[in-house]
């Protein structure tokens, strides 16, 4: 036992997959008490804000402008302002107005802010009205130079409270982000709902791990049941167990799953029920395999040893039979988990997941995110984390199932 | 060709053996849960309704249209002759549009999707694993992981990058559907030209994920047949390099053909929820489209369906690997 253990650690395939394992483990145990509360908790009106640090306008606006507020000089800050607050339709404008004032466009650069300004103000005229150009089109240009010259003369903002002017923001004051009361970070934004992307991740993790490990339970343990019936006792037994898997490994288990959490009525469709069902329909895998091993192992003499010695079958299927498939029906388990995380994904994007009001899962994410058409309209924080969480999952307990297949059957070695 | 008959006689057998459970499990499914699925279905469609009557009379409408008051074996009998006739019933949400005419301009699309991409992704991947087992070193060191990672991303999450990358990011794709939104399908280049641009992400989404499984199998496969005794025999007798090469694959091939034909189910799975993704308007959009409307005669007429297909998919690759399977005509001579 020790010496498989070590051999499993050397296998660099499974030590990769179990650090991941780990790491995402270790990450739903303890990220739930550093920011502790329900996954599902509605902090933002809007939907899907980005990811960064919120800093709370009201309380940085209300810091004291003696004792919490620094004067800084920084020569870039005006134009970095002014990159920002010039859109690209704006610069397109200019440019438009410099055309037709006669200014030679040759080596214009959109991007530099500056150069462009100092052209503008050189030839904007307000009463320049060339033939052709309706009234319309001159006010626009007019509001686009108030626009500008309030840019870059304003200084200040008062904060006003019932009409009393409570302080005044210079363009040179700034805020230890520290000192402000309240700033919200918010790793991953928030999704369509406005709910905490990073902590609903990881409630759902957690979620589709304890659906992925009943899932994998249930179908290992019935798949195993199974096949040792069917590949010790043989005769009448066999023929119809195998009937009945061989049966279920060509009618699609994503298909009964389908109809049975669809007449599930969604009241009774908890993660743990989702889950249950997901481990009946795939146990066949499991019950074939484990019936081809034990019909190999039926004959060998130690297990005929143990019939002349009149042990009962139990005490013979746990003692001689099980030791030698331990190896097979775990790495049967560590598949199983994976394929229950991805089939409750993929039953969720139906629409058919556990029922939404209480846990995230996995799936639930990615149908929100898709419902809201978050991977058309760039909100990439929405779905992408859930996508890499998934894949991870199953990648790492595949590469765990990999590198256990390469230890127990030599042949594979490199 | 008379020692096949018995093999194909079997394999039909059996095929019909497993049409009629699916269609079994297709119609008692629904009624062996513990929830009838008719309260369940108005549960949904009347989830605003605060009126008791007309709740009742939704409920009493329901259970007329599946027959649900009638004792079971009864309901069976109008199961099976409504399948016979071709009569999946109206849909609710598309009503009063027949379920065999949604299911009949779905499939087609379904059937060209898949069936392209899952031979494409089989062979490719097939090739790949045969060249990491036989090159070993540097190839396989990098094919092996990649092909893992591959492997296990859900088919949906490949669909979700591909169509973020190509279609919204560089625009060199469009966005969903199976041909563009103003147009009428005819047989038109025009026409054509647009279902081909929409064909190409979800078709490479499916060849992507498939290739990872099989590259994966077909080299653990090749690997063992190259270690096997026949190998090294003919390695003494100097046999030429090439030629062993092209037994071992042979060799190795079968028990992949066995594998595409337990994986098709599951990977068809997988390319249905792929369709959603993209709108492709084949059977998993119908299916989707069914499931968030609450149609429960849709949902029972695409299940049955896509069963169909894959048990069809099964039979005919039992057919080819009769072919390809030396020992199977053997076998049958005996």
């Amino acid at each position: 036992m020790k010496n498989t253990l070590r051999n499993v650690f050397h296998s660099g395939k499974f030590v990769a997959g179990f650090v991941i394992f780990m790491f995402l483990l270790v990450t739903i145990i303890v990220y739930p008490l550093i920011n502790p509360g329900s996954p599902l908790e509605q902090i933002g009106v809007g939907t899907f804000a980005k990811p960064g640090t919120y800093v709370s306008l009201y309380d940085a606006a209300k810091t004291n402008p003696d004792r919490e507020r620094e004067t800084l000089r920084l020569a870039d800050a005006d134009d970095k302002r002014l990159a920002k607050a010039l859109s690209d339709s704006d610069r397109v404008l200019m440019v438009e107005w410099l055309g037709l004032k006669g200014v030679d466009l040759e080596g214009i650069d959109y991007q530099d802010t500056e150069a462009l300004l100092e052209l503008w103000h050189a030839n904007y005229d307000a009463s320049f009205k060339p033939k052709g150009m309706t009234s319309a089109a001159q006010k626009k240009y007019k509001r686009l130079n108030d626009a500008l010259l309030d840019l870059q003369t304003a200084d200040a903002l008062s904060v006003m409270s019932d009409g009393e002017q409570l302080s005044l923001i210079r363009k040179t004051d700034y805020v230890n982000v520290g000192t402000v009361t309240n700033v919200k970070f918010l790793p991953l934004g928030t999704d369509n709902f406005g709910r905490d992307v990073l902590k609903e991740l990881v409630g759902a993790t957690k979620t589709s791990l304890g659906v992925g490990l009943v899932a994998g339970i249930v179908a290992t343990l019935l798949g195993l049941a199974m096949g040792l019936l069917s590949g010790y006792v043989g005769g009448i037994v066999d023929d119809f167990i195998m009937f009945i898997t061989n049966l279920f490994t060509v009618i699609p288990g994503f298909i009964l799953l389908i109809l049975i959490s669809y007449s599930i009525s969604q009241e009774f469709r908890g993660p743990a029920t989702v889950a249950a069902v997901i481990g009946f329909t795939s146990w066949p895998w499991t019950a074939r395999s484990v019936r081809s091993q034990v019909i190999s192992l039926r004959n060998r003499d130690h297990v005929n040893l143990s019939k002349l010695s009149g042990h009962s079958m139990l005490r013979i299927v746990v003692t001689d039979i099980l030791p030698y498939i331990a190896s097979y029906v775990v790495m049967a388990f560590i598949l199983q988990v994976s394929s229950g995380i991805l089939s409750e994904a993929q039953l969720s994007l139906l629409g058919l997941g556990p029922k939404t009001t209480t846990t995230p899962t996995l799936g639930l994410m990615m149908n929100w995110a898709m419902m809201y058409s978050a991977h058309t309209n760039g909100s990439w924080w929405a779905y992408f984390p859930v996508i890499l969480t998934i894949t991870l999952i199953s990648f790492s307990l595949n590469l765990m199932n990999t590198g256990l297949d390469q230890v127990f059957n030599p042949t594979l070695r490199d | 060709m008379k020692g096949y008959r018995k093999y194909f006689g079997k394999k039909l057998i059996w095929f019909l053996i497993t049409l009629v459970c699916a269609v079994i499990l297709n119609f008692i499914l629904p009624r062996l849960m513990p929830s009838d699925p008719v309260s369940a279905i108005t549960g949904k469609l009347a989830a605003g309704m605060s009126d008791a009557a007309a709740v009742r009379e939704i409920y009493e409408r329901y259970q007329e249209e599946f027959g649900t008051n009638k004792p079971m074996i009864v309901q069976f009998g109008l199961f099976v002759k409504n399948l016979f006739q071709g009569n999946l019933g109206k849909s609710f949400s598309q009503y009063p549009r027949e379920v065999s005419d949604i299911i009949a301009s779905s499939i087609g699309w379904t059937v060209c999707l898949q069936l392209p991409a899952i031979l494409v992704g089989w062979i490719i991947g097939n090739v790949l694993g045969a060249m990491a087992a036989y090159l070993r070193k540097g190839f396989d060191k990098v094919l092996l992981p990649v092909s893992i990672f591959l492997g296990n991303v859900p088919a949906f999450a490949m669909s979700v990058v591909l169509l973020v990358i190509f279609a919204v990011n560089l625009k060199i794709a469009p966005i969903a559907g199976g041909y563009a939104h103003d147009m009428i399908p005819n047989f038109s280049w025009p026409f054509i030209k647009s279902v081909i641009s929409h064909y190409q992400l979800p078709f490479w989404s499916i060849v992507i994920i498939s290739i990872g499984g099989q590259a994966i199998g077909m080299r653990s496969m090749s690997i063992y047949e190259l270690n096997a005794d026949y190998v090294k025999y003919s390695r003494f007798l100097g046999i030429k390099d090439s030629k062993i090469v092209g037994y071992v694959f042979r060799n190795a091939m079968l028990p992949q053909i066995t594998g595409l034909a337990m994986s098709i189910g599951t990977m068809m799975g997988g390319a249905l929820v792929a369709e959603i993704i993209f709108s492709y308007p084949g059977l998993g959009s119908a299916m989707y489209k069914a499931v968030v409307a609450a149609d429960y005669p849709l949902i029972s007429a695409c299940t049955l369906i896509i069963t169909v297909m894959v048990l069809v998919a099964n039979f005919l690759l039992d057919i080819v690997y009769g072919f390809i399977d030396p020992r199977v005509k053997a076998a049958q001579v005996d």
